[in-house]
């Protein structure tokens, strides 16, 4: 059983709620649910939607087709009808069901939400009507949506949770009345095995730097990663924390560099224009060897790009920017699982190697929601790295501690404001041990060495390269972040086709595996790099370095919709 | 064990000009530390780029050298991440007024209680002496050869009213002088701007020693002078033209790490790290 389900109108009629109310049910009925939000950069009016994938096994992305398109306005027929598969169906309201006549392989209902509505004294039930008549469609009986329902409008009182029930009744009775059916009816799933978790890739990464003690978080307001702000405004407030909205990125980044040199963990969270602003501190947290995390969220670029729309774009950003060499640790989750255990590593690794960490997320990966699996405790174990304790220093017995002592594995000794005998000075500059200023030759060559072979030996135990098909694929497909579900689907949609297929998913960008990726890229006959950016930026990281030019070809989406399973097909087919 | 002047030497060598005002400031702030006993260890000098930026490796506290203009929001988050510490920020004119001044703005309005030391000598002496945002109109530099003609920042109004509660003038050739208004600024619970006239000797030949004897009055030991009435200190401020030192004013309200609401006695440095798995579990439950 695979269905989607999709809700379009004007944005500001309730068309996340709907959306949620409807994802959140059948998450609870234990299907699996991917719930992708398609919006644009205003408040009210405009086209938004809200599309749920619901199977009985785990999905990994929105998927390319759609059986159900609820439309409460004329748009929403207009900019979706074209995704339905033949037999779908739409239900909308009568006046727009002209529309839908432009696919005559396509059902449509109509019913007037409006008027529904507005005999219960209310236009914003419309969404809750179409819900009910949505729920008639496939088979759901109310009962299963009153319990999200009474959760989510818990704080507006009884009056708007009846007034909501009423009105998704009045929905499911018309529908029903009509016998409009789509699906025989979804089957009723056995007791869950599992306990099932929605939430969103920013959720989860929230709650992954709490569970690794990240107790201060510095931002200034961009979309698509506000919301890992508020979800920490509200758990510091109850576990200890500090929250600083900064009056801009630079003061964020520097706030959270500050936090993280007086012994905190600290991270600061943004999108591309704000990344791009963070640039010259990123290179202070590298030289100063601060460990700062720093969460990209990415959007559509460059400059305020697409605001609300999902990209790749900044990978070489993430990279390769700021001046001067640094050392730097770039991770990309994947999944929503992966959001909150490489946040949690984040802290470790950037305490670990003293050097600022990036988690590269997106759009796509940060705002959709899924049903996950009870996220693992295990690991978020926390690993501060080398941090000196007060005996050590009072057998040391000097005033100016060297902190940047040059070591075999680049890793220094490190100090906490407040510790006797501890005292540095965390520096810019290029420095000697103790952190004072230098120009001499010998001690910068002896600093800037011992920087960079600080991530020889870097390990992981929990940001990984997946990679699953036969060890010489006639095709590997390569991708990193949020393309994982299409990816995965496609090449097995692939396998399918008979062509014999292997998926590389990066989990690691910096240091870059070389070790692991470049063996696998020479055993594979054709490499298709798949990726949301137009210049092909992991194609490019994969060219540099390993020997492969004449193999990689790119599959590239950069329209601001996520990629779907059919362009990675298509790329694959002409080459293959 | 009583703290001593000592303490605050480091065995590195200033690389300040001869008789740059920055000495004094250093010595001043040593006095100041001193006298409140605070040690070393517990002192956190944040600095920014320029002459002015190298005390935080001169002062023998914790040091952050940070980036030209980024001193505020990173002492901002040392002091949040550690109430127990003593912060001082330092910078210059052209550091906290120019490319930094919308922080300085957000510094005062959040009243984090550190204290903003500036040692404004009106001119870019690293970059080898252009104009500066608090320089005189009419001072001929080598961006200004027929002289300054922007009108300059008024630092000490602008704190006020941003919202500092704690606002202040010193210079640098009055070591003791300045000790006592650091001492005060760093006991204030609040945000603490002292801008500190320290004549550069190299670039600035109108804003020297000599000029500021000359042109300063002082506010301290007039009886007349209230420094919790901001309309008075304003009004002071404009008729001297900027050019008095001591108090000018002081107020109190309650400070920006005061009012976090996930902030309670324990600094969050020594929080313990991470989350037991019940808290976790319990968590997870809102996403069911």
């Amino acid at each position: 059983m695979d269905f989607t389900w999709k809700i379009g109108g004007a944005q500001g009629e309730g068309i996340d709620s709907a959306g949620e109310t409807f994802a959140l049910t059948l998450s609870r009925m234990g299907y699996h649910v991917f719930a992708h939000r398609h919006y644009q950069s205003l408040i009210k009016g405009g086209h938004t939607n809200y599309k749920v994938r619901v199977a009985d096994q785990p999905v990994r992305h929105h998927g390319d087709r759609l059986d159900l398109l609820v439309a409460l306005d004329g748009p929403s027929i207009t900019h979706n009808l074209a995704e339905l598969r033949p037999g779908g169906a739409v239900l909308c309201e009568p006046a727009h069901a002209a529309l839908a006549s432009a696919r005559p392989d396509v059902t449509c209902w109509p019913i007037s939400f409006g008027s529904v509505a507005s005999d219960l004294g209310s236009a914003i039930l419309k969404n809750a009507v179409a819900l009910g008549a949505s729920a008639a469609v496939l088979g759901l009986s109310p009962s299963s949506f009153t319990g999200v329902f009474r959760g989510q409008f818990a704080d507006k009182g009884e009056g708007v949770i009846t007034s909501n029930l009423e009105a998704f009744q009045r929905g499911h009775a018309y529908a029903s009345e009509q016998g409009w059916r789509l699906v025989p009816g979804l089957p009723a799933l056995p007791e869950l095995p599992r306990r099932h978790l929605f939430m969103s890739g920013n959720d989860a990464l929230a709650l992954g730097a709490l569970a690794a003690g990240c107790r201060f978080l510095a931002a200034y307001p961009i979309t698509p990663a506000t919301d890992i702000m508020y979800r920490l405004i509200r758990y510091f407030e109850r576990f200890g924390g500090a929250v600083v909205q900064a009056e801009d990125e630079l003061a964020a980044i520097n706030m959270a560099i500050g936090a993280a040199f007086a012994g905190v963990r600290a991270m600061t969270s943004t999108s591309g224009p704000g990344f791009s602003l963070m640039m010259e501190a990123l290179g202070l947290a590298g030289i100063a060897e601060i460990p700062v995390v720093i969460v990209d969220v990415q959007r559509g670029g460059p400059s305020t790009g697409l605001p609300t729309k999902t990209e790749q774009g900044d990978l070489n950003e993430m990279l390769y920017g700021s001046h001067g060499d640094i050392p730097r640790i770039v991770i990309a989750p994947a999944t929503v699982e992966d959001c909150f255990a490489y946040a949690a590593e984040a802290f470790n690794l950037a305490e670990r190697y003293q050097t600022p960490v990036i988690v590269a997320s997106d759009m796509y990966l940060g705002q959709s929601r899924a049903t996950v699996d009870p996220l693992s405790f295990q690991v978020a174990a926390v690993d501060r790295g080398w941090l000196v304790s007060n005996e050590e220093l009072a057998a040391v017995g000097t005033r100016e501690y060297p902190r940047y002592q040059v070591t075999a594995t680049g890793i220094s000794p490190r100090t906490i404001p407040g510790q006797p005998g501890g005292r540095y000075v965390a520096l810019g500059n290029e420095h000697d041990d103790r952190g004072y200023e230098i120009e001499d030759p010998p001690t910068r060559i002896a600093q800037v060495q011992k920087r960079a072979r600080k991530l020889d030996g870097f390990r992981s135990d929990v940001v990984k390269n997946r990679y699953v098909g036969p060890q010489d694929p006639d095709v590997l497909l390569v991708g990193w972040g949020s393309t994982y579900g299409p990816i995965r689907e496609a090449r097995e949609a692939l396998q399918a086709f008979g062509v014999r297929a292997g998926h590389l998913h990066l989990g690691l960008l910096s240091p870059f595996p070389a070790g692991e990726v470049c063996p696998r890229i020479a055993m594979a006959r054709r490499v298709v790099v798949v990726e949301q950016a137009i210049t092909g930026q992991l194609a490019g990281l994969l060219k540099r370095h390993c020997e492969a030019h004449d193999r990689i070809t790119s599959c590239l989406r950069y329209d601001g919709v996520p990629l779907l399973l059919e362009d990675i097909v298509r790329a694959v087919r002409e080459v293959a | 064990m009583a703290v001593v002047l000592e303490e605050f030497k480091t065995s590195v060598k200033p690389t300040w000009c001869p008789g740059c005002g920055d000495f004094g400031v250093m010595n001043a702030l040593g006095r100041a530390v001193a006298s409140l006993g605070i040690p070393g260890h517990e002192v956190v000098v944040v600095s920014g780029i320029g002459c002015s930026g190298k005390i935080s490796q001169h002062f023998g506290a914790y040091g952050i050298h940070t980036l030209h203009g980024r001193v505020l929001p990173t002492a901002t988050a040392v002091k949040v991440a550690n109430r127990s510490l003593t912060v001082i920020a330092a910078g210059g004119d052209g550091d906290g007024y120019g490319i930094g001044v919308g922080h300085l703005v957000h510094a005062a309005r959040r009243n984090v209680d550190i204290t903003y030391v500036v040692m404004d000598n009106h001119i870019y002496g690293l970059t080898t002496g252009q104009t500066s945002p608090t320089s005189d109109p009419g001072m001929a530099t080598k961006t200004h050869p027929r002289g300054a003609f922007e009108e300059p920042v008024h630092p000490l109004a602008l704190a006020i009213v941003s919202g500092a509660t704690f606002v202040a003038q010193g210079f640098s050739g009055d070591v003791n002088g300045l000790a006592r208004i650091l001492a005060e600024a760093i006991r204030h619970p609040g945000f603490a701007l002292v801008n500190v006239f320290s004549p550069c000797v190299t670039f600035n030949k109108v804003n020297t020693y000599a000029w500021y004897r000359e042109s300063l009055t002082s506010v301290d030991g007039d009886p007349d002078y209230d420094p919790s009435d901001r309309m008075a200190a304003l009004s002071r401020i404009e008729a001297t033209r900027g050019l008095v030192t001591g108090i000018l004013y002081r107020s109190r309200r309650p400070t920006f790490e005061s009012q976090l609401p996930g902030l309670g006695e324990k600094p969050l440095a020594v929080l313990p790290a991470g989350l037991s798995g019940e808290d976790l579990e319990d968590l997870l439950a809102e996403f069911e």
